[in-house]
């Protein structure tokens, strides 16, 4: 096929479909492609949207995308096998228009995403994949995919195809994926009535709560645990690195079974009808695990470059954004009439180290390891904290300082003295 | 030759649910398919135009969305597509709608004759296989259901021959055009659409028609008005709560289990037993 | 804003604002009709099982039940009038003629169009087969009427004396129960094997009316140039087998069927399978267990390595007795199997067929 686009777009979750909504805008002849039956058929999210990154392109995205709860509350809990410890924030405030923070159904989400990306008047075609990058030397100049006649060509391709992007790591943009930089995602959809919902978790409306969970719940793994309200289902799951799940021969549906099974959470789904099982991997290396993101006619965005912020649990705002900020470097060399040379392409990453995702993951980049070399974290701790508030929670005539040297002896002797310090002091520093 | 093939966009049956509690059909979430047996009646069609050359319309009722459906078609050969779509028609059931298809059909018919119409055996998500019966009554066409193979077609004698698939075996039917076929599942293989197909398809302006686009004035015939059969309850099949008994013994070992499990099934179900009739000859037949 | 689209089930009263009230015009509609399949001088099994429920039908509305037969003058279809009524039917409505010989839609429409609206039944039925879903789709579009396909129940409304017909929809992962309003005949058509065939009362007695029959060949358009009948002997039938032995993807291999072939074997059975086996060619299609298989309904239906999803369940469980061998101790096979093996189907299967073996050498020595 000789026909010849301004660009191409591979992959339609967030990133693709604001890089392509964003040059199409601007009036670039632009064609998505997508493996899918449609966009985010097979896309898979917690999911939180966070309304800021959205925003930036579709200032009045309320008005029509399919949102399901905004959130209201949060709360944090570290579980041992029986109880939990927590934290809740729930502010009044956050129910103010606009709200900041919203659940979504990828897959109805992606949708609406998709029709917009279409009316700004970008090409989309699904059922399609890229097989591979057609290159001139070291220029990037189009795609070959699987159909008949599948070739087609354009002055740059962004790679937004997520986390696992096969084309970077075939054209050698990119390493094989380190089991210890993804995590694995399980997560389910259960159904509950609309008035369930509300009475369960004390909301009213669309308002709705997001529960982050850690502790005994990953079996000693890095990771973590999450349960979200959407309007008429909450959605379960937990997630750990893949390196872990190898390790330890854990299978991620039963590690689901069994969280689901803990006091604290089971009452939370009774009644639920499940509709949706699903796992994902989801990119945690950080920074450091960051490739080249550009090049003589390429450029990565979302997933696909590993751009996102595991400890605030935060991917799809990233992926907007760096979707947006790759297209606008493209509207910017066209406008200017300048090659798509990785010299040009290289004020991409000029302006991601601007941004906050690039200033947000290098504050967090020794998270990872910190976490991988510390299991305590997710095994010793959990337990320490609640045998601690249990301790302090039980009213049997002992004072409360007594009970609290007697917690400090529990925890010092689960590690020396120097080691609780160091690992606050190592926390401490990565979260700083 | 002019070849319209109906087809229906669905909800993939296999990913819907109802509500535990409400009872609801939960459609939150479930693609939108084309209705897998109306793609072997376009495959079907395409591989006519492939001998015989001609132009394929493919036609579709339903909401605004169901363009994807025609795309599809589209993109992989139709020449010419049309989404009939209005809120008149919400509601219908298979009266009201080979009723609203029908007068679609006889639209397009004026500009450019029908020499057959093909439809799928059925729907996944109603089931009936009556839409098409429906169509080529309402039309006075010859009918064909169960079609699992298109024998001949001579154009100028405008006749065709058919295998119709009938309880018991196949009926080898001739008659003459226009007739409508609805085309049994399994009988051809779709094709691939290539990457030129795809743009062509997407880039396609697709025709819409409302009511009056196709000329329907009688509104007490489409849609719910139209439908004489409503639905008065739905419900999920759970009817049968019982929970299996499940064999234990001491050993747990499958000799034993198979044993307690026999001795539970003749002691417990005479008849059962009864009917257990092992064959003298062995069977030789092909699994 | 629409991210849950819902579709409300009406409440369980009758189509919701719709009114339901009968035109006095359509209340002469009076009767329930079978309409008995004649092919080659056969009768498909499910009219009798229609006649049968139709009986009940009859009765709860106090009127009487008509069997309705067309085909060719030959004298085995006046044995079968008899024998409709013997199934059950107080009157026998006979149309012959040569052109009725196989079954085509264009004359029998006619006939049976012509039937309905001299004689007027408030409700007929027919079977869901090739040629009672093409007939009927037929017929209730030139009678401008309602038709509820594919059937598994038949009520009475007792409030209204309606037809609250059944069945599955979405793939079988729902019912409805579907009414018609304001329309006479009320048409439906059931699947085979759902009902249970009546026993026969050669003591029954009735009345057949002829019906003469003005058919001109020429002036039928489609001609049937040929029947080729299905080769007997190689189809599996499961719809009318006593016992049948399944396997599902749990059985792994094809090569792993020998044990379920081997179990069969024991027990006279026909061996079925649920879809993902016959989508990977392990066995034939003729062996389709479920919504787009065959129906079933054996005295014994032993499942293994299946995992009872609905499709496949509506297809089996209606069987009088359903063993249930899997792995997996939440299979949803085992909410509605009378029987279940928790285990290793490779393992139990032998033990089964040896068990079962002993029994039958046990059974031989004691007669
Ligand atoms: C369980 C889970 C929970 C999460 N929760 C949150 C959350 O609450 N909030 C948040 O902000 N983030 C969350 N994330 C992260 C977020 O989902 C991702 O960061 C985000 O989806 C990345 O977007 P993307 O566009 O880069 O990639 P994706 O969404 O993965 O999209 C890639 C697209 O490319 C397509 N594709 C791939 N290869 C090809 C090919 N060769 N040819 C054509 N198309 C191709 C795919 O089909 C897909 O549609 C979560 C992730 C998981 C797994
Ligand atoms: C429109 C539509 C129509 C359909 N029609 C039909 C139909 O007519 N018939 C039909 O069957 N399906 C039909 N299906 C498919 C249906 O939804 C299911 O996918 C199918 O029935 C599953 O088959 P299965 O139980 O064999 O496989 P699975 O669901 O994969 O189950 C295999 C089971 O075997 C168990 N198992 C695994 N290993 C062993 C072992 N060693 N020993 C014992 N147990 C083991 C597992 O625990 C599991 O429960 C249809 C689907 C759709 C969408
Ligand atoms: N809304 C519709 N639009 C176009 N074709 C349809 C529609 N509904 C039914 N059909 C056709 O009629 C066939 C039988 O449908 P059904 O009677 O619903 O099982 C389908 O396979 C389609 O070919």
């Amino acid at each position: 096929m000789s026909e010849h686009f301004d660009a191409i777009v591979v992959g339609a979750g967030p990133a693709g479909n604001t890089a392509a909504y964003t040059m199409a805008k601007a009036g670039l002849k632009v064609l998505q492609i997508e493996r899918g039956e449609y966009s985010g058929s097979k896309n898979v999210q917690g999911a939180i949207l966070y309304s800021d990154a959205l925003e930036r392109v579709i200032p009045d995205f309320r008005e029509d995308a399919p949102l399901e709860r905004h959130i209201i509350e949060q709360r944090v809990w570290v579980l041992d096998d029986e109880s939990y410890l927590g934290g809740t924030y729930r502010s009044a405030d956050f129910s103010k228009p606009p709200h900041n923070r919203y659940t979504i159904i990828r897959s109805q989400f992606d949708r609406w995403f998709s029709q917009k990306v279409r009316d700004a008047g970008a090409l989309v075609v699904c059922e399609t994949t890229v097989l591979d990058l057609h290159m001139d030397g070291r220029q990037v100049v189009g795609v070959r995919t699987d159909r008949e006649n599948g070739s087609v060509y354009a002055d740059v391709v962004i790679l937004a195809d997520g986390v696992n992007s096969l084309l970077a790591r075939k054209a050698g943009f990119h390493e094989e994926l380190k089991p210890k930089d993804v995590g694995l995602a399980v997560k389910e959809i259960h159904f509950l009535p609309e008035s369930t919902i509300e009475e369960r978790f004390n909301v009213k409306g669309t308002e709705g709560v997001v529960i982050e969970m850690a502790g005994k719940i990953t079996q000693g793994m890095v990771g973590t645990g999450f349960l979200y309200t959407n309007k008429e289902s909450v959605t379960i799951g937990v997630g750990c690195l893949l390196s872990d799940f190898k390790k330890s021969g854990i299978a991620p549906y039963a590690l689901l079974e069994q969280m689901k099974e803990h006091p604290a959470i089971k009452p939370l789904l009774a009644g639920g009808e499940m509709k949706e099982y699903t796992a994902h991997l989801i990119p945690e290396g950080g920074y450091n695990a960051i490739p080249a993101v550009y090049g003589d006619g390429w450029l990565i965005v979302g997933d696909a470059g590993m751009f996102v912020n595991a400890v605030h649990r935060e991917g799809s705002n990233l992926a907007m954004t760096t979707g947006r900020i790759a297209a606008e470097t493209v509207i910017d060399l066209k406008a200017r009439d300048k090659p798509m040379t990785a010299r040009n392409l290289a004020a991409y990453r000029a302006a991601l180290d601007e941004s906050f995702v690039m200033k947000d993951l290098k504050k967090y980049k020794d998270v990872p390891d910190i976490m991988d070399r510390n299991r305590q974290f997710f095994t010793a701790y959990p337990n320490l904290a609640s045998q601690a508030a249990h301790t302090l929670l039980t009213v049997d005539g002992v004072d409360k300082k007594t009970k609290e040297r007697a917690i400090r002896k529990t925890f010092t002797r689960a590690r020396t003295t120097f080691g609780l310090f160091a690992d606050a002091f190592k926390l401490w520093r990565a979260f700083e | 030759m002019h070849i319209l093939v109906c087809i229906k966009q669905v909800p993939d049956s296999a990913q819907i649910r109802v509500h535990p509690v409400t009872n609801t059909i939960m459609r939150q979430g479930v693609p939108a398919i084309v209705n897998p047996y109306d793609l072997y009646a376009l495959e079907e069609a395409l591989r006519l135009k492939d001998r015989y050359r001609g132009r394929i319309t493919a036609l579709c009722m339903g909401p605004p969305q169901a363009e994807a459906a025609l795309r599809k078609a589209l993109a992989f050969g139709a020449d010419e597509a049309i989404l009939l779509t209005d809120r008149a028609f919400a509601g219908a059931d298979t009266l009201a709608t080979s009723y609203a298809l029908s007068a679609a059909i006889r639209q397009v018919h004026q500009s450019l004759p029908v020499d057959l119409v093909f439809a799928g055996k059925q729907t996944i998500d109603g089931d009936t296989a009556q839409v098409g019966p429906g169509i080529a009554t309402r039309l006075d066409m010859q009918l064909l259901t169960y079609v699992s193979k298109i024998v001949s077609l001579d154009l100028s004698a405008r006749e065709i021959v058919v295998h119709r698939r009938s309880e018991g075996g196949v009926q080898v039917l001739k008659t003459r055009l226009p007739a409508l076929i609805t085309v049994l599942e399994g009988i051809n293989d779709m094709r691939f659409a290539s990457l030129t197909d795809v743009f062509r398809a997407e880039r396609h302006k697709l025709t819409t028609w409302s009511k009056d686009d196709a000329h329907i004035e009688d509104v007490t015939k489409i849609g719910l008005k139209g439908s004489p059969t409503a639905v008065s309850k739905v419900f999920a099949p759970t009817s049968t709560n019982r929970r299996a008994e499940i064999i234990e013994t001491q050993s747990g070992q499958p000799v034993d289990l198979a044993a307690t499990l026999v001795a539970k099934i003749v002691s417990r179900h005479p008849d059962v037993a009864l009917a257990i009739n092992p064959s003298p000859v062995p069977d030789e037949r092909p699994l | 804003m629409t991210s849950t689209e819902t579709q409300k089930a009406p409440a369980s009263r009758p189509a919701g604002r719709r009114v339901q009230k009968l035109d006095e015009r359509l209340a002469g509609y009076k009767g329930v009709w079978v309409f008995v399949e004649y092919e080659r001088g056969h009768v498909h099994p499910v009219s009798w099982e229609l006649l049968g429920e139709g009986r009940k039908l009859a009765d709860a509305l106090k009127v009487e039940l008509a069997a309705v037969l067309l085909g060719p003058p030959d004298s085995a279809i006046r044995a079968f009038c008899d024998q409709a009524i013997h199934y059950g039917a107080d009157l026998c409505y006979l149309a012959c003629h040569p052109a009725l010989k196989d079954y085509r839609n264009a004359p029998y429409t006619a006939i049976l169009t012509e039937l309905v609206n001299r004689y007027c039944p408030e409700i007929l039925l027919l079977g869901a087969t090739t040629l009672g879903r093409d007939l009927a789709g037929s017929v209730a579009t030139t009678l401008k009427t309602g038709l509820t396909a594919d059937c598994t129940g038949l009520a009475i409304d007792p409030e209204n004396r309606g037809l609250a017909a059944t069945r599955p929809t979405f793939g079988g992962s729902l019912l409805c129960t579907i009414v018609t309003l304001n329309y006479r005949p009320q048409m439906a058509t059931i699947r085979p094997r759902v009902m249970v065939t009546p026993q026969a009362d050669p003591a029954r007695t009735g009345r057949v009316i002829d019906h003469p029959v003005t058919l001109v060949e020429e002036s039928i358009v489609t001609k049937v140039l040929q029947f080729i009948p299905d080769d007997h002997v190689a189809e599996a039938n499961l719809p009318f087998a006593d016992i049948i032995v399944s396997g599902g993807r749990g059985m792994k291999r094809q090569e792993n069927f020998r044990l379920i072939q081997d179990l069969a074997r024991v027990l006279g059975a026909e061996v079925g399978a649920s879809r993902p086996v016959i989508q990977a060619g392990w066995v034939g299609a003729d062996r389709q267990v479920g919504q787009s298989g065959k129906t079933v309904r054996p005295r014994l239906y032993i499942a293994a390595g299946i995992s009872g999803a609905v499709q496949h369940r509506v297809g089996m469980d209606k069987s009088d007795v359903i063993i249930a061998i899997n792995e997996d101790a939440n299979a949803p096979i085992f909410d509605f199997a009378h029987y279940g093996i928790v285990g290793n189907a490779m393992t139990i299967l032998p033990a089964l067929t040896q068990a079962f073996t002993e029994h039958l050498q046990a059974r031989k020595q004691a007669c």
